[in-house]
């Protein structure tokens, strides 16, 4: 018996020792962020003694990055961009979930593959002709494009199909039968039901589309429609030795997704767990 | 019944079949308007292009196969597809293991389990800009502190430092990258792949003996079969995709990523939009899709044998 009890400690040692690595090796790049930008630029890599949190913190890094560029432009428009994109697609991928998920239709299963197909499709294949369509269009160097690009995916329509197809039939059936419409059988029941997925879907537009480069890489090139992430990669390369700035405009960029992951992290957990597609 | 009112049944039943069918597509139309024009119709028009040389100006000319000919010529080419797949195959292993090892250790029942998931997940959701900038400080030739260990610990001379962001050393540097910042997404597949294990299982094996190596190789791994391909196409897949990696680690701008850093993706940027070389750019398109599409056939051979099992 004690020798059970011993191998269970060092079980739980060999354990606790894998996770304290593993969490040293996650979090450390973060502290060290955290820690540079409110240093100046020789005490950042001042190696011998390192100290973490600087006798007189420099804060001014954490002002001078609104003054040195249009850092505030960059936030309007990341958020603008984030917050009318993740609408279009809850909305309208919700909307056609339903569809697919409770009606019977013609053609419903070849418009479906239509969208399944596409998920394994690579967007830098089609990424080329896709802004030659753009700028025809007359959509270059507007936010609108990037709209046009994030909003309507085939993931959030087979994100939310696969949710909606877990409720069962019948409650649609019974709503039917006391004469409510379709729409509202999806405004009134399935809607309220869906939140899991609902929230699995957000966080998952929110951050690709607030950490997406490429795309504004493309289509946004003049100054004031730039997003943060374009910025913050200029500013990098305009202010390269300006350490401590660079890493104040880095935390400053990771603020909002960290709020929104945390407060939706469990669902989101939990829509990579079930969904197991985008990476 | 008679002929006259069965016509009439018939009538209504259509009629009601189209209402049905209207109300249907009332609520697709609005995501499969934008899905069809800014989605599929690129998407046809990608395999087009790869067989015209064109430069988004002037008359578009076809020209067959020659593009495909001259990528087999082309150095750089050659070279983003060597990288491309050399990246992969360091980081498609390396992050099958953290991550199934990672997920393994946080099943079990220990404190601090959720806190723990959600710390994996960190580099993931924090934006490619913000966590390369400090990886490449971390990692800076002259001033990094993982230079300065290596000096003052391990007594490494000064000139023979590694630059860990030129020549063959940019691979190594996008794989441990890449690692880092994904194992957690894999991790929370492969979790939940093992809450779907039942839990007799371990129990039986325990009383017959077998030790926790031996529950893990011939309980655990059989039983993750499944998500284990799931998680190794994925992650192939995505590592075919890689390019602002590349361009934030070693490329400083988008227009100056040197040969040991190209791939794939980075080389269709780049002839596109640099070079506005639009059929040649959709050739190399091209081989990527045929890259894949290859594995994602692959995994649908490899169900489909296992559904058959």
């Amino acid at each position: 018996m004690r020798s059970k009890r011993k191998l269970e400690i060092l079980k739980k040692s060999v354990l606790y020792f894998i996770l304290l690595i593993m969490s040293a090796i996650m979090i450390l790049p973060f502290l060290w962020m955290l820690s540079s930008s409110v240093k100046l630029d020789r005490e950042v890599f001042n190696m011998n003694p390192f100290v973490w949190i600087p006798k007189n913190p420099r804060w001014k890094n954490y002002v001078d990055i609104w003054t040195k560029v249009p850092f505030f432009k960059y936030v309007q428009n990341t958020v603008i961009l984030t917050i009318v994109v993740t609408a279009l697609q809850i909305l309208t991928s919700s909307f056609a979930a339903y569809a697919f998920a409770k009606l019977d239709f013609k053609l419903r299963n070849k418009l479906f593959f239509a969208y399944v197909s596409t998920i394994a499709m690579p967007w830098q294949v089609y990424m080329v002709p896709q802004f030659l369509m753009m700028r025809s269009f007359g959509l270059n160097d507007r936010l609108l494009a990037i709209v046009c690009l994030q909003a309507f995916s085939a993931f959030g329509v087979f994100l939310m199909r696969q949710f909606y197809l877990t409720i069962p039939d019948s409650l649609c059936e019974a709503a039917r039968i006391d004469g409510m419409s379709e729409y509202g059988i999806y405004l009134r029941i399935m809607l309220p039901l869906s939140k899991p997925a609902i929230a699995t879907l957000t966080i998952f537009t929110f951050v690709a589309t607030w950490n997406d480069y490429l795309g504004p890489l493309i289509y946004l090139k003049s100054q004031n429609k730039k997003t943060i992430q374009l910025g913050l990669k200029m500013f990098i390369n305009q202010y390269s030795s300006e350490y401590g700035l660079i890493m104040a405009g880095s935390v400053m960029s990771l603020i909002p997704v960290i709020i929104v992951f945390l407060c939706l992290q469990k669902y989101f957990v939990e829509g990579i767990a079930s969904t197991g597609i985008k990476g | 019944m008679d002929a006259k009112a069965a016509e009439m049944l018939r009538k209504s039943q259509k009629k009601r079949n189209i209402k049905k069918n209207l109300i249907a597509y009332s609520f697709i139309a609005p995501n499969f308007i934008g899905f069809a024009v800014f989605t599929l119709v690129p998407m046809m028009f990608a395999f087009l292009l790869a067989f015209l040389e064109w430069d988004g100006n002037n008359p578009i000319k076809f020209v067959g196969l020659e593009n495909f000919k001259a990528l087999v010529k082309d150095k750089f080419f050659l070279a983003s597809l060597k990288n491309t797949i050399i990246y992969s195959i360091g980081t498609v292993p390396l992050t099958l293991v953290t991550s199934l090892l990672l997920a393994v250790v946080l099943n079990q029942n220990i404190k601090g389990r959720a806190f723990f998931r959600t710390l994996g997940f960190f580099p993931y959701v924090a934006s490619l800009v913000a966590v390369t900038s400090v990886w490449t400080m971390v990692f800076h030739a002259s001033k990094g502190p993982v230079n300065a260990i290596l000096y003052y610990v391990f007594k490494i001379p000064k000139e023979k430092l590694p630059n860990w962001f030129a020549g063959n050393l940019v691979l190594l540097m996008l794989i441990l990258f890449s690692v880092w910042r994904f194992m957690g997404y894999y991790m929370v597949m492969f979790l939940a792949g093992l809450q779907t294990i039942p839990k007799e299982l371990y129990e039986a094996g325990t009383i017959d003996g077998a030790n926790a190596w031996q529950r893990f190789r011939y309980i655990t791994l059989p039983a993750l079969k499944p998500t284990t391909f799931l998680v190794t196409v994925m992650l192939t897949i995505n590592c075919f995709k890689i390019y602002d990696i590349a361009i934030m680690l070693a490329g400083g701008s988008q227009n100056t990523l040197s040969v040991s850093a190209m791939v794939l993706v980075y080389y269709i940027y780049q002839n596109a939009f640099n070079f506005w070389k639009l059929g040649y750019s959709s050739a190399v398109a091209m081989v990527l899709f045929v890259l894949v599409f290859s594995v994602t056939l692959i995994q649908f051979k490899i169900q489909e044998n296992y559904a058959n099992e």
